[in-house]
């Protein structure tokens, strides 16, 4: 009836797992009581759950992304305290089905769950108000996109209080993830949890390089696109080009667990190396489809800060593109130390380091665009000159670990972790920290308090050396990674510096908590009542904060490279706004249940297919199909926004930038 | 962090001092890949400290002219000019397109030239004929054989100083990668397959030995010693060993493929002559693997056999 499930799968008897889910399953209770007792049910059905606006999906996924984010660093400071204490004689309080779990639960919460979520978020967010459009080219697709990726976060987290996480790392290589050497249901929740949130991802990706190329403003040319929207297209042209591979990959170990399929087994002709060179043709693109929307961030708040154009546009835009090409030809990376001989080697390793030459490019455009600039040292530019500091030496040793030789020594050790965090947080994370800051005001109509987004910095860069400087020198002391239990007490001093870090990284946690906490109390003197709070160059900072559901009450037309500060000097020149313009009425899309519930029968026959229960397989697989032709078929998709609705709201935004250019005037000495 | 004599970079003058200070600060001697114990080790060290150099001399004047930039355009400082629509200069670009591409011709050279010198499946130059070594790896220990000695050990790697060792790898499971890291270059262990690598280490010492890819509970576990021993005293360590223990055949390789958490290391006094084919070729049945109940795995406990 249940499959493989049954009580002993609950693990009532470990303290860990049992205590944190006794604690999630409250604070969920808690949360939903309280919004079934106060009556804001209504509310977050139909305003988000249901919604099918970029904006409200945009804010969901990065709230997906925080909340996973946090759940990744508990992982971390448990590994990292784990490693610390378990040296030499002792053993710690992780053992070893305890933390392999861990590490392999924390890596694909912070890539799939984490970083992915935060990075489309914004791009979901950001993109169709740079290009000056309402939405998105698929607006429900979107909602689906994000709930299938909740869906795949959702089974991860339920593998914490039912059964097992995968205890094989974030890319489950066989011959260890076969049945034979895993045959518990760690491999398989990964597998349908990535499976699941796969397909969102790949929906998102469609959807968003539609958008950029059939959805931009009259006027919007591709090379009048601000550097973001370059780059958002970019990251997903990789997904689309990528993520077929992984689901493809990830199907082919799914016959093989379930089927007694020989794609990868020891026996019957199967080929291990052949997943690893499968996984990893997706997984380095991977790794640019996070960080190329992060150049892009950081590219929007150079610009910004300095209160200049971008510098070598045209160049950024080439060298985007470069990468995007390249990366897809350097895979082999990962594992020079499998033999392949030196001429294959010799290829790959070149071509990992000529990405660089992309990559370095961007880095002298950024410092060239604050050349005669006036820069102001915002909480947003700090994150950035954090990253160029960071990312510089993360660049550096990736380089030379693409040199094979080099590699031989240090592939797979601590070496190789201290790399790939120094990118991963100091290329994205901190480009997502820069970002929340930057478009917060945007989203919900106040700042964020300074001070304790610089104290919010400033531990996180010290914390993140602390952190990792001692996990370099530990692989060059010849320590690999993902060691449960240290035998070699030589490595002692490095591990517990890299505790050190971790609790200064905590303090930098708790900092930006309280920020937001601080912040919302706060939020009268903070609100931004112009919709421009940083002196912005591109069409959102046009719509006021936060924005109305329909962005521009009349699309705009665009006549330059940034849009919007073109807009702006002419009525600060002319002393007045363009003419108010006919408003007419506004077609937006209905709200549609069809995500929400797609994903929660994806949820369910995840479940059972991870558990062997069969008909209920079969059930949630027809449940879900019935409940998408239920739900998308139907015959009125939009609804009508009425003309003196349009006008009222637009009005209120052009009495904002009126009093705007009047202050502007009074500073310069003139009568308005 | 000691500083060991024999740890010096070759090269001289200005050169050696800042590989000094490179070697200091990336990790010091204390055993790992800075303090290399023979030609292949210091051949990856080597690589390493240039290709650092190399890096270096362009990313430290980036990072300063980054901060010097900031700060010089600090939105405070009337005094620097301000070019609010400066965005474009053809000889920057030209520039700026121009270093990266020089450093990466650089490194591409020494990519070229390393990874065909310090190829693990190239033989090492020497007039002494290699030792051979057949390394399987186990679920989690390491099983070595000297097939023209006719002994084996578990987890315990003997070898002669001064001359070079030719190990053939393959494993009984899943991937392991084998890794001595004051000798060298590391390669993956793989079942049905088997790599190759070359090591020597010069001198008469204990190094560390580990593997470097997951491979299950008993991973952590998975470090061995390796000795290397003068000639005569290698001559003789094999002489005590042939003929004293138990032998190695089928039966009692396939004993050892069961999963084992005792990393305590012995000796196998014999050997089926041929059984690391056996075993590369898949005649031997792969390890078995854990028992699995209730959907969640049981492993022995360490100790347990
Ligand atoms: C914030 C502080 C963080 C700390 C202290 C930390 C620490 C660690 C540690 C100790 C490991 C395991 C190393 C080993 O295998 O020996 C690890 C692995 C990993 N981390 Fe982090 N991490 C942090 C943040 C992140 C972030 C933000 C990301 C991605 C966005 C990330 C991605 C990964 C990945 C992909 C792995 C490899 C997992 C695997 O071995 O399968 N980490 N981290
Ligand atoms: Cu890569
Ligand atoms: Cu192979």
């Amino acid at each position: 009836m249940f499959g493989k499930l049954s009580w002993a799968a609950v693990p009532l008897h470990e303290p860990i797992p049992m205590i944190t889910s006794v604690v999630v399953v409250l604070i969920l209770l808690g949360v939903i009581g309280w919004v079934v007792a106060k009556g804001h049910w209504r509310y977050i059905w139909d305003e988000w759950i249901t919604s099918v606006d970029h904006k409200r999906i945009g804010i969901m996924y990065i709230l997906l992304g925080v909340v996973m984010l946090i759940r990744g660093f508990a992982d971390a400071i448990m590994m990292r305290t784990q490693q610390a204490a378990a040296i030499g004689e002792s053993t710690g309080y992780l053992p070893p089905e305890h933390y392999n779990q861990i590490f392999s639960a924390h890596g694909t919460i912070m890539i799939f769950f984490g970083a992915m979520p935060l990075v489309i978020g914004l791009m979901n967010y950001v993109m169709p108000l740079q290009l000056g459009v309402r939405d998105v080219a698929f607006p429900t697709l979107n909602s689906v996109g994000f709930w299938l990726t909740a869906a795949g976060a959702l089974l991860v987290n339920v593998s914490l209080f039912v059964g097992e996480f995968a205890r094989t790392g974030w890319l489950p290589y066989p011959p260890l993830s076969e049945t034979t050497y895993t045959p518990g249901v760690g491999v398989d929740y990964y597998l349908w949890a990535v499976q699941i949130s796969g397909i969102g991802t790949l929906m998102t990706g469609v959807n968003l390089v539609t958008t950029v190329l059939k959805m931009r403003a009259p006027g919007m040319s591709y090379l009048r696109m601000p550097m973001f929207c370059w780059t958002t297209l970019a990251s997903n042209l990789l997904i689309v080009a990528v993520f077929p591979i992984l689901t493809a990959t990830l199907a082919m170990l799914t016959l093989d667990r379930y089927f007694g399929f020989h794609f990868f087994t020891n026996e019957a002709g199967g080929n291990q190396m052949m997943f690893v060179n499968l996984i990893w043709a997706w997984g380095h693109p991977e790794v640019y489809i996070l960080v190329l929307p992060a150049f892009g961030i950081f590219s929007e708040i150079f610009s910004t800060f300095s209160g200049k154009p971008l510098f070598g546009y045209r160049s950024m835009v080439a060298a985007t593109l470069f990468i995007v090409v390249v990366s897809c030809m350097v895979w082999l990376h990962h594992f020079f130390t499998m033999g392949a001989g030196p001429a294959v080697n010799t290829f790959f390793g070149i071509a990992s380091s000529v990405i660089a030459v992309g990559t370095g490019v961007k880095i002298y455009n950024w410092i060239f665009t604050m050349y005669g600039g006036r820069v102001r040292f915002e909480v947003p530019m700090l994150w950035s000159m954090g990253f160029l500091v960071t990312f510089v030496i993360g660049g550096m040793t990736g380089v030379l670990l693409a040199i094979p030789p080099a590699d031989f020594v240090t592939h797979n050790s601590m070496f190789l972790v201290a790399h790939f965090h120094n990118v991963i947080i100091g290329g994205v994370v901190f480009a997502v920290f820069a970002a929340l800051e930057y478009w917060f005001p945007k989203a919900f109509g106040f700042r964020l308090h300074p001070g304790w987004g610089k104290a919010a910095f400033w531990f996180a860069f010290v914390g993140f050396w602390v952190t990792f400087t001692p996990l370099y020198v530990l692989g060059l002391q010849g320590m690999t990674r993902r060691l449960q239990h240290i035998n070699y007490p030589e490595w002692a001093p490095m591990l517990y510096v890299s505790v050190a870090g971790v609790a200064i990284l905590v303090v930098g946690v708790v900092c930006q908590v309280i920020q937001l906490l601080v912040s919302i109390r706060d939020r009268d003197k903070l609100r931004d009542v112009t919709g421009d709070p940083w002196d912005g160059r591109s069409m959102e900072w046009a719509t006021p904060s936060p924005p109305p559901m329909f962005n521009f009450a009349v699309i705009p037309n665009v006549e330059g490279e940034e849009a919007y500060w073109g807009i702006k000097t002419r009525a600060i020149e002319t002393q007045r706004l363009g003419p108010e313009p006919v408003y007419k009425p506004i077609h937006m899309p209905l709200n549609s249940p069809v995500g929400v519930i797609t994903a929660f029968f994806a949820s369910v026959t995840g479940f059972a297919l991870i558990w062997h229960i069969w008909w209920l397989v079969i059930l949630g697989l027809v449940c879900a199909f019935a409940g998408f032709v239920w739900f998308a078929w139907r015959d009125i998709h939009e609804f009508e926004i009425p003309a003196e609705e349009v006008a009222r709201i637009d009005r209120a935004r052009r009495a904002a930038r009126r009093a705007i250019l009047e202050r502007v005037a009074r500073e310069q000495g003139k009568p308005a | 962090m000691k500083l060991i004599p024999s740890c010096k970079p070759g090269a001289s003058g200005a050169v050696s001092a800042a590989a000094a200070v490179a070697t200091l600060l990336l990790g010091g001697c204390a055993g790992g890949v800075m303090d290399p114990k023979g030609p292949v080790g210091q051949g990856n060290r080597q690589i390493i400290v240039d290709a650092t150099l190399i890096m270096l001399f362009i990313v430290i004047p980036t990072i300063l002219l980054a901060l010097w930039m900031a700060w010089r355009y600090r939105a405070s400082n009337t005094k620097a000019e301000y070019l609010p629509y400066w965005s474009f200069s053809g000889r920057i670009e030209a520039v700026v397109w121009a270093i990266p591409i020089l450093v990466i011709m650089f490194l591409s050279g020494e990519i070229w030239i390393g990874s065909h010198r310090l190829d693990p499946f190239r033989p090492l130059e020497s007039d002494q004929k290699p030792v051979e070594v057949q390394v399987v790896s186990l679920d989690w220990r390491w099983l070595f054989i000297y097939p023209e000695e006719g002994v084996a050990t578990v987890n315990e790697l003997v070898i002669p100083a001064g001359r070079p060792v030719h190990f053939s790898i393959t494993s009984s499971s899943v991937m392991n990668t084998f890794f001595v890291p004051q000798l060298g270059s590391m390669i993956y262990a793989m079942n049905g397959m088997v790599s190759q690598l070359h090591l020597q280490a010069d001198q008469p010492g204990e190094f560390r030995g580990i593997s470097g890819q997951f491979s299950g509970d008993g991973f952590s576990d998975m470090t061995f010693r390796v000795r290397s021993l003068p000639a005569d005293q290698y001559a003789g360590w094999v002489a005590s060993t042939r003929g004293a223990g138990p032998v190695l055949d089928q039966t009692t390789y396939a004993g050892l493929t069961r999963q084992s958490r005792d990393t305590r290391p012995f000796t196998f006094g014999a050997v089926q002559p041929d059984l690391f084919n056996v075993i590369a070729t898949r005649q031997a049945p792969p390890g078995p693997g854990p028992v699995a109940q209730y959907g969640r795995e049981t492993t022995p406990a360490s100790g347990e056999n």
